[in-house]
């Protein structure tokens, strides 16, 4: 039985519908893709070409990262989709226990310099 | 090893460096376990006995911070994980129900890459000396500037043992989600396996810092990085956070696993289920989540400020409310059972009231401003010792005595079992009670010698006594394990403590595919529910058929060793006269690491079947 796991399939093993919704995620996927990168052209060209002042560019660039964020977890690595808990629960206690060390660094290490 | 198996054709050696079997890997794991454990216990009866008199010359100040730096380094990373990770790797598997952990071969990758990250931070001896920072190795005592070639076997050994750590983790954490037999709910889990599961989380979000600090260690000392460096504009504090965030969680690695391990055998042996299954469970989640929050407690003398200090303060008492849940919930366990007192039990109920003390001390610390005072004493030696000792080392004997049958197919001796525990503990507070005294009266940690007329000689002297009792504790220890296996009885029934848990339905020896049907799980502790409302046997949830097994395989071995060669090269970078370029080296290993992985991703392995026929005749062996 081992013996055959290497042979291709000569024929998807998939119904109409399945290979209908297949390429539906696929269209959706291309099209976040497609998304992502514009939104990173975007923050490139706030802070290359310096129309946007610094003051803003920054919480800008930060709004388009948190957009991305949520596109690449929930379109990208598929949070979205059923039967995606456990996934879930680990992405959200990650954010929830880095989120608190990151700001307390940031905060520390601004304000007490060695 | 007492395992009925199906292909004999392997030479003993070979099969122990390919297998990919958890139960085989579980004892490696017990075996380089101790043998680190031995190591490490023997720095500090050498570091107790340079303490025994004041003014003591026995050893140098440099030997002493070697060792007091391995001592540490080794008990928690190289001794008292992969002891952890032995009990996880036998006992998960069986209690959910499973054939083996999801990914055999990963398993077997993160034993042999943790095992030589070990070796390779202990050659550190042979050139040169040790690391000498502590096993915090705070900058800048550990920059290029102040240390020598110790501390890059310390940075380079450690990413190592790190990175087998992480993909053990992640194979338990995909083990207990997908793996679980039918029936198996996330309610219904042994607390071992939940605790297995929190602390692979941990695992996940507390060695990645710590990867990360260490690599930015290795950038500033051997390719002259300044993320550290002051005086070019790094930041050395940086440093302590960083070790913190990961510090803090790992002290809750270790002790969380003992947890488990503690409510496997005390419920056991008090012949009732667990008091508050669902109150333990939940608390084991907000220690860990709390384990993430409180990682400045370890920095208060730093002078972040008051109001950080107090929010950690706050933060770190609160950890107190769920530990003291599960320690009233065991307490309530044994109330009104029928306690035997045997050597597992003596140990786990012996934890409980040793583990109180660790932790009233660790909330006494928490307190800033009488942390000022406590700060970089003997005071709180004494107090992670409770934890460590008190808690950790507590809990694994538990399960060493616990789980031994069913690892080794005969009982460890009774007799020689107590006289361990006694000694064990005696010695143990003898150790360590005094020396919240001496740090009381102000002995700093980590100084090699004191002066005369402070009045430490005589609490030193209990205190080192007290050492070499422990120590002859695990002596007898060692030689209980040698005469049992010797002289005692071999066990032929499932379940010689007439215990809960669905690992005490498979039998001893356990074949290799540890169920010949899976299970089907109706309540929680399964074996105990069977016993008493079915006729004493798990219902299968599937006909018999072909088992489907993974093959062995040499690579995870080459790769742990293309690791080892390749972190070697890395640090004879810094060596002053190498015989070989360490390009050579490094290459060699990056080939052999590099090369492995290809073979695997190429070379396609399906594993192969054990036929019916031969299952129902092990079966009929075994039974």
């Amino acid at each position: 039985m081992s013996d055959d796991l290497s042979k291709p399939f000569t024929k998807s093993s998939m119904s109409e519908e399945e290979i209908m919704k297949i390429n539906k995620e696929r269209k959706i996927q291309v099209t976040s893709f497609a998304f992502m990168i514009f939104l990173t052209i975007l923050a490139f060209i706030a802070v290359a070409t310096e129309t946007i002042e610094v003051g803003f560019a920054i919480p800008f660039i930060l709004l388009l990262a948190v957009v991305q964020f949520f596109l690449q977890m929930y379109y990208f690595m598929h949070l979205k989709d059923k039967d995606h808990g456990w996934p879930n629960a680990f992405i959200i206690s990650g954010v929830v226990l880095s989120t608190p060390a990151l700001i307390a660094l940031i905060l520390l290490l601004g304000v007490t310099k060695y | 090893m007492a395992t009925a198996t199906a292909t004999k054709d392997k030479s003993v050696l070979w099969d122990w460096l390919t297998t990919v079997d958890h139960k085989k890997l579980a004892v490696l794991y017990l075996i380089a376990g101790t043998l680190f454990f031995v190591k490490a216990g023997m720095m500090a009866l050498f570091m107790r006995i340079q303490l025994m008199s004041a003014e003591n010359d026995f050893l140098t100040g440099q030997t002493f911070n070697e060792l007091i730096t391995m001592h540490g380094t080794i008990m928690l990373f190289l001794a008292a994980t992969p002891l952890i990770f032995a009990f996880m790797n036998f006992v998960i598997p069986l209690q959910i129900g499973a054939r083996d952990v999801a990914f055999p071969f990963v398993n077997a990758l993160g034993f042999w890459i943790f095992f030589f990250g070990g070796l390779l931070l202990s050659v550190s001896w042979f050139f040169g000396g040790g690391p000498d920072a502590g096993w915090t190795a705070y900058v800048p005592l550990s920059s290029g500037e102040y240390a020598d070639l110790g501390l890059d076997f310390y940075v380079v050994g450690l990413q190592v043992s790190g990175i087998g750590t992480l993909v053990s983790a992640i194979n338990f954490i995909v083990t207990i989600i997908n793996m679980r037999a039918p029936g198996m709910t996330m309610m219904r889990m042994p607390l071992f396996c939940w605790t297995g599961l929190v602390v692979s989380i941990l695992i996940v979000f507390a060695f990645t810092p710590l990867a990360a600090g260490l690599a930015l260690l290795m950038l500033d000392r051997i390719f002259g990085g300044q993320f550290f460096i002051p005086d070019m504009g790094g930041n050395a504090v940086l440093w302590q956070h960083i070790f913190w965030i990961f510090g803090h969680p790992e002290v809750y690695i270790l002790v969380l696993p003992a947890f488990g391990i503690i409510s496997e055998v005390i419920p056991a042996f008090s012949r009732k289920r667990l008091f508050g299954y669902t109150a333990m469970v939940f608390a084991t989640l907000v220690i860990a989540f709390l384990g993430f929050m409180v990682w400045v407690h370890h920095m208060f003398t730093v002078g972040l400020g008051p109001i950080t200090n107090s929010v950690f303060a706050i933060a770190t008492m609160g950890i107190a409310v769920p530990t003291g849940i599960k320690i009233f919930n065991w307490l309530f366990t044994m109330w009104g059972g029928k306690i035997t007192f045997n050597t597992a039990m003596l140990c786990a109920s012996s934890f409980v009231p040793t583990f109180v003390l660790g932790g009233v001390t660790g909330v006494m610390l928490a307190m800033v401003p009488v942390d000022y005072l406590y700060h970089d004493t003997y005071f709180v030696v004494a107090h992670f010792h409770y934890i460590i000792i008190g808690g950790i080392v507590l809990g694994l004997l538990a399960g060493t005595y616990y789980w031994y049958p069913k690892m080794f197919g005969h009982k460890l001796n009774e007799k020689l079992g107590i006289l361990m525990f006694w000694l064990f503990y005696i010695g143990f507070h003898m150790t360590f009670f005094i020396q919240h005294i001496l740090g009381l009266i102000g002995m700093p940690r980590r100084v090699y010698t004191y002066l005369e007329g402070q009045g430490m000689e005589t609490m030193n002297l209990v205190s080192s006594i007290g050492s070499f009792v422990m120590g002859a504790a695990i002596l007898v220890l060692i030689i209980n394990v040698v005469y049992s296996a010797f002289n005692s009885e071999r066990i032929t029934v499932n379940d010689p403590w007439d215990a809960r848990t669905l690992e005490w339905s498979t039998p001893t020896p356990i074949p290799e595919y540890n169920f010949a049907q899976t299970p089907q799980v109706r309540s929680l502790d399964p074996w105990f529910y069977e016993k008493v409302h079915g006729d004493g046997t798990m219902k299968p949830a599937e006909p018999m058929t072909d088992i489907h097994m993974p093959n062995g395989s040499i690579l995870p071995f080459v790769i742990g060793l293309g690791l080892f060669i390749w972190g070697f090269g890395m640090i004879m970078i810094n060596m002053d006269d190498t015989i070989v370029p360490p390009f050579l080296v490094i290459g060699t290993g990056v080939i052999l690491t590099f090369g492995s992985m290809l073979i695997r991703s190429i070379k396609e392995d399906h594993g192969y079947h054990i036929p019916l026929e031969q299952v129902k005749k092990i079966e009929k062996e075994v039974s």
